[in-house]
C-alpha cells in the first residue's frame, strides 16, 4: 500500500466511532428496560394490583421516549459502510448481509408489531395478550441485537467463511459457525447483559430521585426492588461473560489482551493488574515487563483468566511483534511477509485469469490460500510493525474503569436492595444520591466496553485479514470531515431532545391511578 | 376477514389519535428519517461502488485493484 491518506483513514474511523457511540447511548436502555417492564407487567397480571399497572405504564413511557429517539440511529452506520468503507463492505460479502437481513425481517417486525399492542392495547386487548406483547417486544429488541453482534463477532473472529478471489468477497460456508462462533455468542451475551445492568441502574437512579424529592414512594420502592434484583443477577452474568470474553481475547486476539494489560514482555504466572497507573512514556513502559507508576496486582490471575491455568504463559506485545520461538509465536515481520505473498498471489491470480493462463492461476491461487490467514499483515510489509499495536493506555484504562464501575454497580444494587427491604432507604440520602449519579456512570461503563472491544483490536476491521488502511474508500477526506460534524450536530440534537423529554416526563411522574381502566395512558400514547 | 382488517385499522387509528407525548415523538422520528434518508443518504452518503461502477464485475475488479495495489 502506497500513498495512504491517514487523514482519510482517521476521519473515517472517527466518524464511525462517533456514530456508533452515539447510537449505543440509546440501545442498552431499550434492551434492559424492555425486560424490566415485562417483569413489572407480569406482577400486575399475577397480582391484579393496579399500582403495578401504573408503574409499568410509567416505565413504558420512558421506554417509548428512548425507543423513539434512538430508532434508526444505527442506519447511519450502514450508510458509512457503503460510502467510507466500500472496500470492506464489498469484501465482507454476505457474511454481514445475511445476519442483518434476518435482523430486519425477523426481529424488527416482531418488535414493531407488538410495540403497537404494548402502547395502544391497554384495555383493548386481554391482559394476557398485552403481557405477551410486552414480552415479545423485549425478546424482539434483544434478538435485533443478536444479529448485529454476530456480525461484529465475525469481525473479531472471522469463522465460517471462505474468500472468493474471483469476486473479491467472503462467502459464508457455514452459517452455524458464524452464528455460534464462541466470540459471537459471548459478545452477544456480554453486551446485552451489560445493557440490563445499565437499565437497572437507570431505573434505580430515577427511583432514587423520587425518594429524594419525597414523591412516588411506592413506585420508587417497587421499581428499586425489581431493578436491583435484576441488576444484581445480570451483574453476576456480566462478570461470567466478561470472563469468557477475556479467554476468547487471549486465544483469538492476543494483542488486544496484551494491550489491555500493558503486558509488553510475556510471562508465566502473569499477575492481573487490579489497579495501575501507567508510565506516560511508551518506550519507558516497553523497556521492562509491565512498568507502572503504581500498581496493585493479583498474583497469577492473568494467566488463570486467559488460560484457566495459573502457570500459563501469557504473550506480551513484544512477543507478538518480534516473535517468540520458544512459545511458537511467529513475528509480525514474518506474518507481514506471508501476507504480502497472499496479496501478490491474489494479483497474480487475477492477471493469470485475465490472460487465460490456467496453470499460473492455479499455482497463484494455491499460494494465496496458503497465506490468506495473514492477508492483512501484508499491508504493513516494509512498515514499522508497531503500527499493529493498538493504543495501550486507551485499552488499559478503559477496561479498568469499566470493571471498576461494574463492581460499583453490583455493590450498589446489593446495598440499595437491602436498605429497601428493611424500609430504610429513604433515610439514606447519600446512597440515594449515589444511585442517582450512577446513571451517567452506567453509560460511561457501557461505552468503555466498546472502546476496549474496538480500539483494542486496531488496526483491524476484520481480525488479521483486513486493516482500516485497506478497508477505506478512496474518497475525499474533507467530505468525511463535513459529515462527521453534521452527525455530531444531529446526534447531539437528538441526545438533548431525549434528555429534555425524558427529564420532563420523569419530573411529571406517572399518571394517577386509572381505577376504571379508562384513563391516562391511552391518552398519552 | 374484512372485519378483522377494520378492527386492526381502528386499533391503530384510535391509538395514534389518542397520542399526546407520542405525537411529539413521532414528529422527531419523522424529522430524523427525513434528514437521514432525504438529506444525508441522497447528498452525502452515496454508495461508493454502486455510484462509480455499473456491474458487480467492475466493482470486484476495483476492490481487488485497491487491495492489491
Amino acid at each position: 500500500m502506497e500513498n495512504i491518506d491517514f487523514s482519510l483513514v482517521d476521519w473515517s474511523r472517527a466518524q464511525f466511532a462517533l456514530t456508533a457511540m452515539y447510537h449505543w447511548l440509546f440501545v442498552p436502555l431499550t434492551l434492559g428496560l424492555s425486560f424490566i417492564i415485562a417483569f413489572m407487567e407480569t406482577l400486575y397480571v399475577r397480582t391484579g394490583d393496579p399500582e403495578w399497572k401504573r408503574i409499568t405504564k410509567f416505565w413504558m413511557t420512558i421506554f417509548g421516549i428512548n425507543f423513539a429517539i434512538g430508532v434508526a440511529t444505527g442506519i447511519i452506520l450502514e450508510f458509512e459502510f457503503g460510502t467510507n468503507w466500500s472496500n470492506y463492505s464489498w469484501f465482507v460479502g454476505d457474511i454481514f448481509g445475511a445476519p442483518l437481513a434476518i435482523e430486519g425481517i425477523m426481529a424488527f417486525f416482531l418488535e414493531s408489531t407488538f410495540i403497537a399492542v404494548m402502547f395502544f392495547g391497554w384495555n383493548k386487548v386481554s391482559k394476557k395478550f398485552h403481557l405477551l406483547s410486552t414480552w415479545l417486544v423485549a425478546f424482539g429488541s434483544n434478538l435485533s441485537a443478536l444479529w448485529i453482534l454476530v456480525a461484529n463477532g465475525w469481525m473479531q473472529y472471522p469463522a465460517g467463511m471462505k474468500f472468493n478471489p474471483d469476486t473479491a468477497r467472503n462467502e459464508m460456508v457455514n452459517f452455524w459457525e458464524v452464528l455460534f462462533s464462541p466470540v459471537a455468542i459471548n459478545k452477544f451475551l456480554h453486551t446485552i447483559s451489560s445493557g440490563y445492568v445499565l437499565a437497572s441502574v437507570f431505573v434505580m437512579g430515577v427511583s432514587a430521585w423520587y425518594l429524594l424529592k419525597n414523591r412516588e414512594h411506592l413506585l420508587a420502592k417497587r421499581s428499586i426492588i425489581i431493578a436491583s434484583v435484576f441488576g444484581l443477577l445480570t451483574t453476576a452474568f456480566v462478570v461470567l461473560t466478561g470472563d469468557g470474553s477475556a479467554r476468547n481475547m487471549a486465544k483469538y486476539q492476543p494483542m488486544k489482551f496484551a494491550a489491555m494489560e500493558n503486558l509488553y514482555v510475556g510471562q508465566q504466572n502473569a499477575p492481573l493488574i487490579a489497579i495501575g497507573i501507567l508510565k506516560a512514556d511508551e518506550a519507558e513502559r516497553a523497556h521492562k515487563k509491565q512498568d507502572f507508576r503504581f500498581t496493585i496486582e493479583i498474583p497469577n490471575m492473568l494467566s488463570y483468566m486467559a488460560f484457566l491455568d495459573p502457570n500459563a504463559y501469557v504473550p506480551g506485545i513484544k512477543d507478538l511483534v518480534h516473535g517468540n520461538p520458544e512459545h511458537h509465536i511467529i513475528s509480525y515481520q514474518e506474518k507481514s511477509e506471508k501476507g504480502k505473498l497472499a496479496i501478490q498471489s491474489l494479483a497474480a491470480y487475477k492477471n493469470a485469469r485475465k490472460a487465460g493462463n490456467d496453470s499460473l492461476a492455479k499455482a497463484s491461487l494455491s499460494k494465496f490460500e496458503a497465506n490468506y490467514a495473514n492477508f492483512g499483515y501484508g499491508y504493513y510489509a516494509g512498515r514499522d510493525m508497531h503500527e499493529l499495536v493498538p493504543s495501550v493506555p486507551t485499552t488499559f484504562y478503559s477496561f479498568r474503569i469499566m470493571v471498576g464501575l461494574g463492581i460499583h454497580f453490583g455493590a450498589l444494587f446489593l446495598v440499595v436492595l437491602l436498605l429497601t427491604m428493611r424500609n430504610k432507604i429513604e433515610k439514606k440520602r447519600f446512597i440515594l444520591y449515589t444511585a442517582l449519579w450512577s446513571i451517567p456512570l452506567a453509560y460511561i461503563a457501557s461505552e468503555l466496553g466498546w472502546v476496549v472491544a474496538e480500539a483494542g483490536r486496531q488496526p483491524w476491521v476484520i481480525q488479521d485479514i483486513l486493516p482500516t488502511i485497506a478497508a477505506v474508500s478512496q474518497i475525499s477526506s474533507t467530505s468525511v470531515q463535513i459529515t462527521f460534524w453534521m452527525f455530531f450536530i444531529l446526534f447531539t440534537g437528538l441526545l438533548i431532545a431525549e434528555i429534555k423529554i425524558m427529564t420532563t416526563q420523569i419530573k411529571k411522574g406517572p399518571e394517577e391511578s386509572d381505577h376504571a381502566g379508562q384513563l391516562t395512558f391511552a391518552k398519552k400514547y | 376477514m374484512r372485519q378483522a382488517i377494520q378492527n386492526i385499522f381502528q386499533f391503530y387509528y384510535q391509538g395514534f389519535k389518542s397520542m399526546t407525548l407520542g405525537r411529539k415523538l413521532w414528529v422527531i422520528i419523522l424529522l430524523k428519517l427525513i434528514v437521514l434518508f432525504l438529506v444525508l443518504r441522497l447528498f452525502f452518503f452515496p454508495n461508493y461502488l454502486k455510484s462509480n461502477f455499473k456491474t458487480d464485475e467492475q466493482r470486484s475488479n476495483h476492490v481487488i485493484e485497491q487491495l492489491t495495489k
